[in-house]
């Protein structure tokens, strides 16, 4: 199927320009600010899920609960001493009681920094590849040389926000795929409307033996540009409202929000949107076309 | 000579009311001329619609170029029609292009080069009289000059057919002489032109031409040669 977008200057000619108020230019344009914001977020969430997956992967917390303090650092070095002599281990290191004491001061104040509180000792683990084999390799070492220990890994706690963000992504996607389907709608809606406007042109058209694709080329031209340029217009309003967007979430300063960045490769893709509708409204447009005109003789 | 067009026992209906045309039989030869005269709502231009192939008839066969036109793909009909210039009764130009591209449409839709469309539309322009309005559009232009504007676009593909409704109602007789005469060369050039008219005087013109009458939906005298002078029906004349 021929989808020939240049007509020459006497075809252009054909339809009346001056009868048409060109609204489809700017209903294209917000219909395209809508798709490349959907899209924007649906990128971003899916780069930082991405993000958070691949950071999260492979890391544990080792915590070792114990009471009594002498056992509990016995056990702590002898926790880091078998994670050391483990090869899935790329990094372990023990979060010091300073550490420690700010990380509980949101709940128990300056009592956090209490000396004789019993808290429990933690090693931050890295693993180099965080499969579920070494995951319980590691847990199985620390278990034998720790009785005390508990190991919990990252991604448990984390894949809540994971799958919220997924689910953000699978949202934008279906947004994108419905604005499309509402893109579709409106040129036909508009073709037909054109075919009304220009019946009788059409019709002399046809008595001096133009074919239906002749006429449905003057349409998809038409209304492809109109998708072109109301959709040049509406993603660089998107994008521009994403780049704010952008430059506010770097302000936040937020390590989470931080991984809704988008690569150079979702930035062209974005760009590319204007001609994937104009292509999409082409085909529309010629598809109602010849479903029309093929009612008549 | 070979026929062009061949129509037996057509009849046209449109919805459900009675029939416009009925049992109308005929053959128009290659390369002749024919009249086509009758009353108004006689059916002249019901019948000229089936020979330019705008409506398909109810029942009947309809051979033109040595084919079914009644059961002709649709897809093939744009190939018919190019080879059948029509001059519409009320002109049918395009409102909102110039007198130049209303008469280039059919070289335009035929595909020929935008280079090969100039000559010729200019050369139609000189012959029906309006070198100095190429650039007006219909709605500017006179009643006999957008007859003539649409008399030059159904010849500038020279037709193996050409169907005039009524081609000269819009024009002085001088201009409706020179515009018979125009019909008469392409005809001397092989087309087979069939001219509906009410205007007895013009069937005096062309030597040679065939009349047909129609009277209420009914051809009278299919192939009938032209009767000088012609005698017109009671309700004709």
């Amino acid at each position: 199927m021929s989808v020939r977008l240049i007509t020459s200057a006497a075809d252009r000619r054909l339809l009346d320009e001056s009868r048409g108020t060109r609204a489809m230019t700017w209903i294209m344009a917000i219909m395209l600010f809508l798709t490349v914001l959907a899209a924007a977020l649906g990128l971003g969430t899916l780069s930082a899920a991405t993000l958070l997956d691949r950071q999260l992967a492979g890391r544990l917390t080792v915590q070792i609960v114990e009471p009594v303090e002498h056992s509990r650092e016995a056990q702590t070095v002898a926790a880091m001493d078998a994670l050391h002599r483990l090869p899935e281990v790329v990094k372990a290191t023990e979060v010091g009681r300073a550490q420690l004491a700010e990380l509980l001061r949101p709940w128990l104040g300056p009592d956090g920094a209490d000396p004789d509180l019993p808290v429990p000792a933690m090693i931050d683990v890295d693993l180099g590849i965080g499969s579920d084999a070494a995951v319980a390799r590691v847990t199985h070492a620390v278990m034998a040389a720790a009785p005390a220990a508990r190991v919990d890994r990252h991604e448990a706690w984390m894949s809540p926000i994971s799958r919220f963000m997924n689910l953000i992504t699978w949202l934008a996607a279906g947004l994108v795929l419905l604005m499309a389907a509402a893109t579709a709608a409106v040129v036909l809606l508009a073709a037909r409307a054109g075919l009304e406007t220009h019946r009788d042109t059409i019709e002399v058209l046809h008595m001096l033996g133009s074919t239906d694709v002749q006429v449905a080329r003057l349409f998809q031209r038409r209304i492809a540009l109109d998708t072109l340029f109301g959709g040049v217009l509406g993603t660089a309003l998107a994008i521009g409202t994403v780049v704010l967007i952008g430059v506010q979430l770097t302000a936040l300063g937020s390590d989470l929000l931080g991984g809704l960045d988008l690569s150079s490769r979702d930035w062209v893709l974005l760009g590319l949107f204007p001609i994937a509708f104009a292509l999409l409204a082409t085909v529309a447009a010629r598809l109602a076309v010849l479903g029309v005109l093929r009612r008549n003789l | 000579m070979a026929n062009i067009v061949q129509f037996e026992n057509v009849g046209l209906r449109y919805g459900t009311g009675q029939e416009t045309l009925s049992d109308v039989s005929f053959t128009l030869s290659t390369g002749s001329f024919y009249f086509l005269t009758g009353a108004s709502g006689a059916g002249k231009t019901s019948l000229l619609k089936l020979l330019y192939l705008a409506q398909r008839p109810s029942r009947g066969l309809i051979r033109l170029f040595g084919e079914d036109a009644v059961t002709l793909p649709r897809k093939r009909l744009p190939g018919f029609r190019r080879r059948i210039g029509v001059v519409f009764q009320d002109f049918r130009l395009v409102p909102h292009l110039s007198a130049y591209d209303n008469i280039a449409l059919p070289l335009r839709v035929s595909g020929v080069p935008e280079s090969d469309v100039e000559a010729p539309v200019r050369e139609m322009l000189a012959w029906v009289g309006l070198s100095d309005r190429v650039q007006a559009k219909p709605p500017t232009l006179s009643g006999g000059e957008q007859q003539r504007v649409a008399i030059a676009r159904a010849v500038i593909g020279r037709p193996e057919i050409l169907v005039a409704d009524e081609p000269t109602g819009n024009v002085d007789p001088d201009m409706a002489e020179r515009l018979l005469h125009l019909f008469d060369s392409l005809n001397r050039l092989g087309t087979t032109v069939v001219v509906a008219t009410h205007d007895f005087h013009l069937l005096g013109r062309i030597p040679g031409a065939h009349m047909m009458r129609l009277d209420k939906g009914r051809l009278l005298d299919p192939t009938g040669s032209l009767r000088f002078p012609p005698v017109p029906l009671e309700d004709e004349a």
